[in-house]
C-alpha cells in the first residue's frame, strides 16, 4: 500500500503542463526515431539526451522515458506495414504482421501489435511499481563485496548467457571496462592510461561513446543497404480497435505467458531481442494448430510484442533499484542521471522520492498516451518513411554531432564520436556484441570501485566474495552463469536436460 | 492483396548492384581487428603495470584492475585470432562489397569533412553545407529543395539549442558577425 501512496505522489509530480507537454515531445520524437530506419531506442535517447541537460531531472527522464516508449511503439509501424524490422526485437512481429497487412489486415495487426506492447509495458510497470522498493530497501544493506558480486553476475551473465560468440562477448566487455578506467583513477587520484594527452583526462565520457556506437555507425550501415521501400499505407478505426480489445480475452494465456518471459529477460540481462522470439516460439508451441503461425495469425503479433515491451520496460528495473542497467537503452538512462548529479541505486528511493516516483508515473501515463498517440497518427507516421534517406542521414549526423559536443563542449569529442562509429561499423557486421561494451563503458568505475573497496577490506583476500550467505550466493551464481554453456552441455550429455523436459513434458 | 493498394512507394536509384565484387572478406578483417585489440592490449597493459599493478600498503594500485583487464582482452583477441585463423581455411563470407564500400565511403567521407569544417566555420554553418552538399550531390536531390531543408534543419537545431535549452555549441565568424 505504501507503494501505492507513492505512486499517487508521483502522478502528482507528473501533471503538470510542463511535464505534460515535454512527455507528448518525448513520444512524438520517440515514435519519429522508432519509424525511420537507421535510428532506433538507444539512438534516439542518446541522441536526444543534450535537449534535456539544463531541464530539471525528473522533466529530464520524463522526456527521455517518453522517447523510449515512442520508439517501442514506432518500431511495430515499419515491421507490419513494410516489412522492415525498425530493431532486431522487431523481427519476430514481421513474421505474422506483414502476412496480416498483405492480407488486407493492417490495421488489425497495428492495433494488435501496439495494444500488446501496451499490456507487456503495463505488467513490466506494475512489477517496477511493487518490486523496486523492495529491492532497493534490501540492497540498502548491501556493501562494496555484495554490489561487486552483483556486478560481476550482470557481467558474467552476458558471456553465459548471450547468443554471440563467447570470446567476442569477453572482448567487447574487457574493452569497455578498460575504456572506463582511462583518465582519473577515482580512489588514488592518479592518472591510468592517458599517455601525456589532456583530452584524456576526462576519461571517455560513454554518451559520445554511445552516439558513435549507435548513431553514426548504423547510419553507415544503413547506407549500405538497398533503401527502397514498398509497403502498405494503413489507417486504424476506431471499428478495428474495438474489435481487437473485444477478443483480447482469448488470447489472454498468450499475453500473460508473455508478460512473464519478457519481465524475466528484462530483468536478467537477457534482453528484448531474446524475448521477442521466446514469446513467438512458445505461442507457436502451446497452439493447437501451430501452423497457422507466419501465416498472419494475430497471436503472432501478440506474443513478440507483449514480451519485447515487458523486457524493455522491467529493465529499467535493476537501474533503478540497484544501479544496474538491463538493457543498452537503460544503460544510457542510467547515464543521463549520473550527468544530471543522481547516483542510481537503492539510495535514489530514498533521496530522491520525487524523481523516483515521477517516473514511475510518467511510465503509466506515457503508455496510455503513447498507445492513443500511435493509434490515431499511423498514417502520418508512415509517411514519414518518404522521406529520402538522403536527406535523413545527414540530420542524424548533425543530430549526433550536436549531442556528442553538448555533453563536455569539447571538440575532440566530436571526433571521439567519429572513431566510435567506425568501431561500432566494423564490430557489428564481425558479430562482437556492442550491448555489453556499453554496459562495461557506463558500470566499468562503479565496478571497479566496488572491487577495490572490497579488497582493501579483506586485506586481498578473495574469500570476501563468499563471507557471507548473500555475497557468496551471487558471485556462485555469477560463476555458473559464465560456464553456463559448458554445465549446459555436461547436463546434456549425462541425459539430464532430457529427462527433465521428458517429465515436465508429461506433467 | 493487388498492387495498386500498395501505397507508400520509396526507390533508391543509387542501391548497390548485387553482383558487386568483395573488397575484403570477412575473416581478413576479423584477424585485423583481432591484431589491432591485441596491439591495444597490450599497450595498455603495459602502461597499466607502469602506473603500478600490484599491491601496496593502501591497497591494490591504480593499474591493477585494468592490468587484468589488459590481460582478458589480450587472450580473448588472440583467442579470436586463432578462431579467425583457422576458420579463414573454410569459405568467409563478404565483409563489403565495392558498390557498399562506395556507398559507405559516401556517408563516411562527409561526415569526416563536417567534423573538419565544423573547427573553423562552427556548427550550424557546417551543418548548412553538410545537409544541403549531401542532399544535392548524393542523394542528387533538386538543389532548392536541399537548400531549403538545410536551412530550416540549422535554423530550428539554432533555435533549439542555442536559444531555447541554451546549450552552446562551437560557433564560427558568421556567428560572430551576428554578435553570437
Amino acid at each position: 500500500m505504501e507503494a501505492f501512496g507513492l505512486l499517487l505522489h508521483g502522478f502528482a509530480v507528473l501533471l503538470t503542463w510542463k511535464t505534460l507537454v515535454l512527455m507528448m515531445v518525448g513520444l512524438v520524437l520517440g515514435i519519429f526515431v522508432g519509424v525511420l530506419p537507421g535510428l532506433g531506442g538507444p539512438n534516439g535517447v542518446a541522441i536526444l539526451l543534450p535537449l534535456t541537460f539544463t531541464m530539471d531531472p525528473t522533466s529530464a527522464i520524463v522526456m527521455l522515458s517518453c522517447i523510449y516508449w515512442g520508439a517501442l511503439f514506432g518500431g511495430a509501424i515499419t515491421s507490419i506495414l513494410f516489412n522492415i524490422p525498425g530493431e532486431a526485437w522487431s523481427v519476430a512481429t514481421t513474421f505474422d504482421g506483414y502476412p496480416m497487412a498483405q492480407q488486407g489486415r493492417a490495421a488489425e495487426a497495428l492495433t494488435a501489435a501496439f495494444t500488446s506492447s501496451f499490456i507487456g509495458s503495463l505488467v513490466a510497470v506494475l512489477l517496477i511499481t511493487f518490486l523496486a522498493p523492495m529491492i532497493s530497501s534490501f540492497a540498502l544493506k548491501f556493501g562494496p563485496p555484495e554490489f561487486f558480486a552483483v556486478y560481476l553476475l550482470t557481467f558474467c551473465s552476458f558471456v553465459g548467457l548471450g547468443r554471440e560468440a563467447k570470446h567476442k562477448t569477453v572482448i567487447s566487455m574487457s574493452l569497455g571496462l578498460l575504456l572506463a578506467g582511462i583518465g582519473m583513477d577515482t580512489v588514488s587520484g592518479n592518472l591510468r592510461m592517458t599517455f601525456g594527452s589532456p583530452e584524456l583526462l576526462r576519461g571517455i565520457n560513454f554518451l559520445v561513446a554511445v552516439i558513435g556506437l549507435f548513431g553514426i555507425s548504423e547510419i553507415l550501415l544503413t547506407m549500405e543497404e538497398r533503401l527502397a521501400l514498398r509497403g502498405h499505407a494503413a489507417s486504424i478505426s476506431l471499428r478495428v480497435v474495438l474489435g481487437v480489445w473485444k477478443d483480447l480475452p482469448k488470447y489472454w494465456a498468450t499475453l500473460l505467458r508473455s508478460s512473464f518471459i519478457g519481465c524475466w529477460l528484462g530483468i536478467t540481462p537477457g534482453g528484448a531481442i531474446a524475448a521477442s522470439f521466446m514469446g513467438y516460439n512458445l505461442a507457436k508451441r502451446f497452439a493447437k494448430d501451430p501452423e497457422s503461425f507466419g501465416k498472419g495469425r494475430i497471436e503472432g503479433v501478440f506474443a513478440p510484442e507483449t514480451a519485447a515491451h515487458a523486457s524493455g520496460t522491467s529493465a529499467l528495473l535493476p537501474m533503478l533499484a540497484l544501479g544496474i542497467p538491463g538493457s543498452g537503452t537503460a544503460a544510457i538512462l542510467l547515464g543521463g542521471l549520473m550527468v544530471w548529479g543522481l547516483n542510481p541505486g537503492p539510495l535514489l528511493f530514498v533521496e530522491h522520492k520525487d524523481f523516483v516516483w515521477g517516473l514511475i508515473a510518467s511510465m503509466y501515463l506515457g503508455n496510455v498516451v503513447g498507445l492513443v498517440l500511435v493509434l490515431t497518427t499511423v498514417p502520418i507516421f508512415a509517411s514519414i518513411l518518404r522521406v529520402p534517406f538522403a536527406a535523413v542521414a545527414p540530420m542524424i549526423v548533425v543530430s549526433c554531432a550536436i549531442g556528442a559536443y553538448a555533453i563536455q563542449n569539447a571538440m575532440f569529442d566530436i571526433w571521439l564520436m567519429l572513431g566510435f562509429g567506425i568501431v561500432g561499423y566494423v564490430f557489428k557486421k564481425i558479430g562482437i556484441p556492442l550491448a555489453p561494451f556499453t554496459l562495461a563503458l557506463v558500470l566499468g568505475n562503479r565496478a571497479e570501485d566496488a572491487f577495490r573497496l572490497s579488497m582493501i577490506g579483506s586485506g586481498g583476500d578473495l574469500k570476501v566474495f563468499w563471507s557471507n550467505g548473500l555475497v557468496g550466493s551471487i558471485t556462485t551464481l555469477a560463476i555458473v552463469l559464465l560456464f553456463w554453456p559448458v554445465i549446459d552441455g555436461v547436463l546434456s550429455r549425462v541425459g539430464w536436460t532430457q529427462r527433465t523436459r521428458a517429465t515436465s513434458r508429461q506433467a | 492483396m493487388s498492387q495498386t493498394d500498395l501505397e507508400i512507394v520509396v526507390d533508391d536509384p543509387t542501391a548497390p548492384e548485387d553482383d558487386s565484387p568483395s573488397v575484403v572478406s570477412s575473416g581478413t578483417v576479423e584477424i585485423f581487428v583481432c591484431l589491432l585489440l591485441l596491439a591495444l592490449a597490450v599497450t595498455l597493459g603495459y602502461d597499466n603495470w607502469r602506473t603500478g599493478a600490484s599491491w601496496d600498503s593502501t591497497g591494490p594500485e591504480p593499474g591493477y584492475f585494468p592490468f587484468y583487464l589488459s590481460v582478458i582482452l589480450g587472450g580473448g583477441s588472440l583467442y579470436g585470432l586463432i578462431v579467425a585463423l583457422l576458420a579463414r581455411r573454410a569459405a568467409s563470407g563478404t565483409f563489403v562489397t565495392r558498390a557498399q564500400a562506395r556507398r559507405v565511403m559516401a556517408v563516411f567521407v562527409p561526415t569526416l569533412l563536417f567534423c573538419l569544417v565544423m573547427q573553423f566555420l562552427g556548427l550550424y554553418v557546417a551543418s548548412f553545407l553538410l545537409i544541403s552538399g549531401f542532399m544535392r550531390f548524393v542523394g542528387k536531390i533538386a538543389l532548392w529543395k536541399s537548400l531549403l531543408t538545410a536551412v530550416v534543419f540549422t535554423a530550428i537545431m539554432f533555435v533549439t539549442f542555442d536559444v531555447a535549452f541554451d546549450v552552446i555549441m562551437p560557433k564560427g565568424p558568421l556567428e560572430a558577425a551576428f554578435g553570437r
